[in-house]
């Protein structure tokens, strides 16, 4: 299935759920907030979300800033 | 000049009180960012050698080329400082929305940091924007502090928008160029009842007493501390500083005089 993941479209496999997605870039759901097709998720809403062709995925994370 | 801070601009409400938005109060008058430093070791020391209580950071998209990078949160515990997500990046009112919704999900407070930026070369505010923003995310029950020009008017509409404080620039942000224009700050006391915190412009400490000292009520910093030589000492002088400049201006400064005035008694003099 194909899907646009923060902003670049990736081919990822049938079946992959979220916290898969997550895990396969070695990211703790602890550290991260996501945005999937405009909705936000908190690390306990991220179980159980399936992922499905054309969804949107953003992986957001805190940084320095000013 | 007449910029001088005697009179007409108010007097401290409660001497030695601190910091207060929206119904939380903070000892530290000094706000820091979380960006630009050497390493994430030397941001923490600074952080704990300033003496703030309340940090800004950004949202970024997490890059997923890269293997997993040191998290920014292992170095800030957010019991001890108020995670201030800011909206850098916006150039909307709708994408500064977008981003401050994401960064409560993350920080886990309603604070945020509202940036809206109108020019890339000067990084001024977009101040139509940040109304409209600032509206938009008060009713969806946010803290809102605005990053705004030296304007009164812009933050006379802020304050009407709901900002729990309006945070005027000094000069552009990084430049260090110190408070450029004190009339107008002096003037956004005047005009608005809520917080006044001058973010960006402060280069060195004196910069940052001279601010405190025109009664603002606190002060948000990055590049100053963070690209200073030695960031930790430098977080150190401006907590002296921005205590400095507070003081002084609790304590009442004597007018400016043409003429000298002698400290000693003019009578009984032996001659």
């Amino acid at each position: 299935m194909r899907l646009i993941v923060n902003g670049r479209e990736r081919e990822l496999d049938d079946g992959l759920d979220l916290v898969g997605l997550l895990r396969a870039h070695r990211l703790e759901p602890r550290v991260v907030v996501v945005e999937h097709n405009g909705r936000i998720l908190r690390p306990p809403q991220m179980e159980g979300v399936d992922l499905s062709e054309g969804d949107r995925v953003e992986i957001v994370q805190l940084v320095g800033g000013g | 000049m007449s910029i001088v801070a005697h009179g007409g601009n108010g007097t401290p409400a409660s001497p030695g009180g601190g910091l207060e938005l929206a119904g939380r109060t903070f000892r530290s008058r000094l706000i820091l960012g979380t960006g630009k430093y050497p390493s994430n070791q030397v941001m923490a020391e600074a952080l704990e050698a300033s003496g703030t209580e309340i940090v800004t950071v950004a949202v970024r998209r997490v890059d997923l080329s890269r293997s997993t990078e040191d998290a920014l949160l292992n170095w800030i515990d957010p019991e001890r400082y108020l995670l201030l997500p800011n909206t850098a990046g916006a150039t909307t009112a709708a994408e500064a929305v977008r981003i401050a919704r994401l960064g409560r999900a993350a920080g886990l407070s309603d604070f945020v940091k509202l940036e809206v930026i109108g020019d890339e070369r000067t990084l001024y505010p977009d101040t139509a924007a940040l109304v409209e923003a600032t509206r938009e995310l008060v009713r969806d029950g946010f803290h809102v502090l605005p990053y705004t020009n030296d304007d009164p008017v812009a933050a006379r509409r802020l304050e009407d928008a709901g900002a729990v404080c309006v945070m005027p620039l000094g000069s552009p942000i990084g430049s260090g160029q110190g408070v450029l224009n004190p009339q107008n700050l002096l003037f956004i006391l005047e005009s608005v009842s809520v917080p006044v915190i001058v973010d960006a412009g402060v280069g060195t400490a004196s910069d940052a007493a001279i601010t405190m000292e025109l009664g603002v009520d606190g002060i948000l910093m990055n590049t100053a501390v963070a690209q200073a030589r030695d960031p930790v000492r430098m977080a150190r002088a401006m907590r002296l500083a921005v205590e400095a400049g507070r003081l002084a201006w609790e304590a009442g400064r004597i007018p400016r005089r043409p003429r000298a005035e002698p400290s000693s008694p003019r009578e009984g003099v032996l001659v």
